[in-house]
């Protein structure tokens, strides 16, 4: 748990590891750097579909970032005793995924070089201009609820601290889904449950992340987390994915019943191809499907990789599930004259294609790569790993094992 | 620890003796005047202040609409453009001459055409 | 307001576009339009002079009378693109900058054909503008939209809320721009009007390049104006009318 307690051999694993998240990172920035150098004609994005790859990654882990919050607001705002020791590392994560986020949306920019220019000059009409404030907003108020949690002279003061997190944390995920639920124009958008289903699916993403990075930690240190937290916390995992499979299913419910948008629904659902595949395969089976039965099968559940297995699969449906949601949604030609036949020589009336290239991915991780390093320096510099002393967890909270 | 402090301090010393070192060596720009003349104002105020013009004028005009303005980036560069090369960039042109000597990023010429009497084509299919 | 210099451009280019459509009528071509022309062309005609800036009390608009845009025509988009400076080439051409493109509609129900050009319908309440995080994209107050280029970051996000997909990014670095209509990598751009010509008095290339006259431009504000006068008279309408942007360019025919 200390770095004076590592092994020669476990050190050089560490150095290892981040030299390889440091040099994912590093090619992530070259790509940005290629892209920046010869214009977004080397990406697969275009005027029709003008986010691409890029953005299906910054906005999980913006996304993930402020979910992965939850589990410090569930000990703190809601007085969860069990959730407390595990709100530094999930403050840790949620600060490092926003930057890494950032780092990617900012780098994809057409003119990443003009990044003073988005912070001086505010439209307070925009939605992304909201999302200027509320981001770093989010590292200051996590930072300053990070401190009053570590440093016992301010541990007093960390509920409130707790709090504020806990409601911006809210207020930036809506910010991220209204991105979105704004457009007025595109059928894929334009509607206020986007906002509310971002904030469901933050909780999802963002939990997934943290039980595997819990996991990867505690077999690390040679720990085994106590069962009856592995099964709240699975419990808490199904519960969300569940909620977010709900209102996908609302959204797509509302958009068959409107005869406006069948036909988009028709492109996603049934004749969208790799969309199609995203969605049903991705997204409903290994993101959902998948994932419940492993987390509440009563033989497999206690399985040793059985909740890891259920996360990769919530975070693998998490990136079909925005790929379908982002690309799909600009895929489907905007309906400009809505009764009509239309063609033109700008994809009108047709849908498009788009294939990512090798430096969106690349840059897309590369945001990976940063927040996997700065997390493993993070909790190995100080101290982040959940220490429960779980007798006294047990007196405190009698219903542990429900 | 220690490590990290040298680093560190060898690091500020490269960033506080690099530009001492550049400036020793690189040549001062040799600027031509391809057409001498009246320029909107004296080549002292010119030099300190082009930037400042330059910017005003271009949210007035972008933002208002207000032509015909005293400083105009293509009224510089039809005075200012090498005679050989027709722009105000390359080797020894006016713009980029200077700031690669002080080391400042040109931002105008990504959009903004450099070279003076750039044929501008009319519209097609109307005779001017 | 109008100095010496300018009426006489005015007069000159009246005399033009005069002698212009003499010829087009002689050769048999749109055989209302030379009239149209001319009184179109004199309400559009009047420079600002310099140090003016553009006013709340003008609203540049422009009427598409698609029973005259023929199919298969792109004189409209080919002018723009050279008026603008659009000449790079890209091998996707979904990539490459369209200010104006040419839509062909054919309506399911009755087979009925059309042709039009579409480009940025210059919207009242522009979403391009409400959406930019810096205040990039702007209106101006003759009504022009237009990306103010030097704080452009780039994110495109006025393009996911276009209704009109009207608005182009550059993929990749240029070298060969008009001077008078910069435009470059990293940024986003959208038809302006012309918004260099109509300072000067002159029309858009599109709607001067128009073999038909199915194009007039003028001040929406101006209830002398040509185009004003012929909203007065004719029916005609905004594309998408249902999100009540307040379109500057409507259409007839549709």
């Amino acid at each position: 748990m200390h770095l004076e307690q590592h092994s020669r051999l476990e050190s050089g694993l560490f150095y290892a590891l981040v030299a390889a998240g440091g040099l994912v990172t590093a090619i992530g920035l070259g790509a940005a750097l290629f892209m920046e150098h010869s214009g977004h004609v080397v990406t697969g994005m275009n005027n029709q579909i003008v986010w691409g790859l890029p953005h299906v990654f910054a906005i999980f882990l913006i996304v993930a970032a402020s979910g992965v919050l939850n589990v410090a607001s569930i000990g703190s705002v809601f007085g969860k005793a069990m959730y407390k020791p595990r709100a530094p590392l999930s403050g840790l994560l949620a600060l490092v995924m926003l930057a890494a986020g950032l780092m990617v949306i900012m780098l994809d920019l057409g003119r990443a070089d003009r990044l003073v220019v988005a912070m001086t000059h505010f439209n307070p009409s925009s939605v992304f201009g909201w999302n200027v404030i509320l981001y770093p907003g989010f590292f200051a108020i996590v930072g300053l609820y990070l401190w009053m949690l570590m440093d016992r002279k301010m541990n007093p003061y960390y509920k409130p601290a707790g709090l504020a997190a806990f409601i911006w944390r809210l207020i930036l995920t809506t910010g991220t889904g209204s991105i979105f639920g704004f457009l007025v124009a595109r059928q894929a958008y334009q509607s206020a449950i986007i906002a509310p289903m971002f904030i469901i699916m933050s909780f999802a993403w963002g939990l997934a992340v943290f039980m595997l990075v819990q996991r990867a930690m505690y077999g690390w240190n040679d720990l085994t987390l106590d069962p009856a937290i592995r099964q709240r916390l699975k419990n808490l995992l199904g519960t969300f994915v569940a909620a977010v499979f709900y209102f996908v299913m609302i959204y797509h419910l509302t958009n068959i019943y409107f005869a406006k948008q069948t036909a988009f629904e028709a492109f996603i659902l049934l004749e969208g191809g790799i969309i199609t595949w995203m969605f049903w395969g991705g997204y409903v089976l290994i993101g959902t499907l998948l994932p419940l039965f492993l987390l509440y099968h009563p033989d497999i559940w206690p399985r040793p990789l059985a909740v890891c297995a259920a996360s990769i699969g919530v975070i693998v449906g998490a990136f079909c599930q925005l790929y379908v949601f982002i690309i799909g949604g600009q895929m489907f030609p905007l309906e400009i004259f809505p009764d009509m036949l239309v063609s033109s020589s700008f994809m009108d009336g047709q849908i498009d294609h788009y294939s990512p290239s090798m430096p969106e991915f690349l840059l897309g991780m590369g945001g990976i790569g940063l927040a996997f390093t700065a997390t493993a320096i993070g909790v190995r510099v100080l101290k982040f790993l959940p220490q429960d002393d779980i007798s006294k967890l047990k007196s405190a909270d009698g219903h542990l094992l429900d | 620890m220690t490590f990290m402090k040298q680093a560190l301090v060898g690091f500020a010393a490269v960033l506080l003796l690099a530009p001492a070192l550049a400036v020793a060596e690189a040549p001062k720009p040799a600027l031509k005047i391809e057409n001498p003349g009246q320029c909107i104002a004296p080549a002292e105020e010119m030099r300190r202040n082009h930037m400042e013009m330059l910017k005003h004028q271009r949210d007035r005009t972008m933002r208002q609409g207000i032509r015909g303005e005293k400083a105009s980036l293509n009224e510089c560069i039809s005075c200012h453009a090498s005679k050989s090369t027709g722009s105000v960039l390359g080797k020894g042109g006016f713009c980029q001459e200077c700031h690669s000597y002080a080391a400042v990023k040109l931002d105008c010429w990504d959009c903004h055409q450099p070279k003076a009497g750039q044929k501008h084509a009319g519209v097609a299919g109307v005779k001017e | 307001m109008n100095d010496p210099q300018d009426r006489i451009d005015n007069q000159s280019r009246r005399s033009f576009v005069g002698t212009a459509a003499a010829v087009g009528a002689g050769l048999g071509v749109a055989a209302l339009a030379p009239g149209l022309h001319l009184i179109e062309v004199s309400q559009a005609g009047t420079a600002r002079s310099p140090g003016e800036a553009a006013s709340n009390t003008v609203r540049w608009g422009m009427l598409i009378d698609t029973t005259k845009c023929a199919s298969g025509c792109d004189a409209c988009v080919k002018a723009c693109n050279t008026e603008n400076g659009i000449n790079e080439t890209i091998k996707d051409a979904r990539q490459g900058s369209q200010w104006i493109r040419k839509i062909e509609l054919k309506d399911p129900k009755n087979g009925r054909e059309h042709s039009l050009p579409m480009m940025c319908q210059h919207c009242a309440n522009p979403p391009c503008v409400d959406v930019c995080p810096t205040g990039a994209s702007m209106k101006r107050a003759d009504g022009i939209v237009l990306v103010d280029r030097h704080i452009c970051i780039g994110c495109r996000y006025c393009m996911m809320a276009c209704p009109y997909k009207a608005r182009s990014f550059v993929h990749q670095p240029l070298t060969e721009q008009n001077p008078e209509v910069p435009r470059g990598i990293g940024c986003v751009e959208s038809c302006t009007f012309c918004v260099h010509r109509v300072d000067k008095g002159q029309m858009p290339a599109c709607v001067e390049a128009c073999p038909e006259g199915a194009m007039t431009f003028g001040d929406l504000n101006d209830p002398a104006s040509a185009i004003a006068q012929r909203l007065a008279r004719e029916p005609s309408t905004q594309v998408r009318a249902d999100l009540k942007l307040n379109l500057g360019v409507r259409y007839q025919g549709i």
